[in-house]
């Protein structure tokens, strides 16, 4: 993969996090549906035993979720973008020292 | 099927820490050995696409919605190991930064979609892949792997939820693997499009593409 093939492919992806992710379907998922209509969604909704900075995809601060959403969409997917590179990178440097 | 901290009991989730944590690191070991220097940007990008794509939910059915797994879609470009890896990654960062998925549970979660989805999707689409023939059963593995691994992957969330007795096996099992054939249906179709526009443009790029434009 040369450069401008990582640019084409990230600009895909940030495209379909920013300009996609505010229309998702806010509907429950396959699983939210399933404990919703069996009477365990409750179970889920207490015990979080730690708090993550952007819960549910909503960026803080912002007034306008939409917005909050497209622009987690935008950072997440940079920033996982630095993560499986970086790991990649890592796992085939420890290959090539062996 | 992100399932959050309080659907399972520590006698599901640590057993699944245990088996996540070994096999992911067996995968990691084999994804160095096999690692090429074109796949290195690869699983960057796919981390990327596959964590964007999760955030596009379809509507299915009757109020439920569905987004992409992508389990067959990065083992079959990636191979299942390294596969196997960027599902884990992007299973890690949607708990740690995002809450999607407990952090208990998230043993279970990469069992259930990064070494179940993918590793066993990939098997699927292996053996279709050879019955088939080379474009014929690219496209008919990947379909059918991509569903199957929608399918498989949210029955072994039915079974961990009733091993926790938080519902029963009869009610969650068939409720769980009916509205995922539905959401695997999408799976499929996004799936064998990503796919096959890849295999248009860069067909050197695909692990599980044995083509003749296949070069290392």
């Amino acid at each position: 993969m040369n450069r401008k093939d990582i640019v084409m492919g990230l600009i895909i992806a940030v495209i379909v996090a920013f300009f996609l992710s505010p229309l998702a379907s806010s509907w429950p998922d396959g699983l939210e549906k399933v404990a919703h209509d069996h009477g365990f969604i409750v179970k889920g909704e207490q015990s979080s035993i730690f708090k993550s900075p952007i819960p549910d995809y909503i960026f803080p601060g912002l007034k306008n979720k939409k917005m909050a959403t497209a622009i987690s969409g935008l950072l997440g997917t940079l920033v996982i973008f630095g993560i499986g590179y970086g790991l990649a990178s890592l796992l085939k440097k420890n290959k090539d020292c062996r | 099927m992100h399932i959050p901290d309080g659907f399972l009991t520590a006698n599901t989730w640590a057993p699944a820490w245990v088996i996540s944590t070994g096999t992911i690191g067996y995968c990691l070991k084999k994804t160095a050995g096999l690692l090429k220097d074109r796949m290195v940007p690869l699983m960057g990008i796919m981390s990327a696409f596959i964590f964007a794509a999760q955030m596009i939910n379809f509507p299915v059915i009757g109020g439920t919605s569905g987004h992409l797994l992508g389990a067959v879609l990065a083992a079959v470009l990636l191979g299942p190991y390294a596969g196997a890896v960027v599902l884990t990654c992007v299973l890690i960062f949607q708990c740690l930064i995002f809450q999607d998925g407990g952090l208990l549970a998230l043993g279970t979660n990469i069992f259930n979609m990064a070494i179940i989805g993918t590793i066993g999707g990939y098997v699927i689409f292996n053996v279709l892949h050879k019955i088939f023939g080379n474009n014929k059963g690219f496209i008919i593995g990947a379909a059918v792997a991509s569903w199957f691994s929608v399918v498989v992957a949210a029955s072994f969330c039915a079974l961990e939820l009733a091993f926790s007795g938080t519902s029963p096996l009869l009610i969650v099992l068939p409720a769980m693997a009916g509205i995922h054939a539905l959401i695997g249906i999408g799976e499929a179709l996004i799936t064998v499009a990503v796919l096959s526009f890849i295999q248009k443009v860069r067909p050197d790029l695909i692990y599980g593409f044995a083509g003749e434009s296949n070069k290392a």
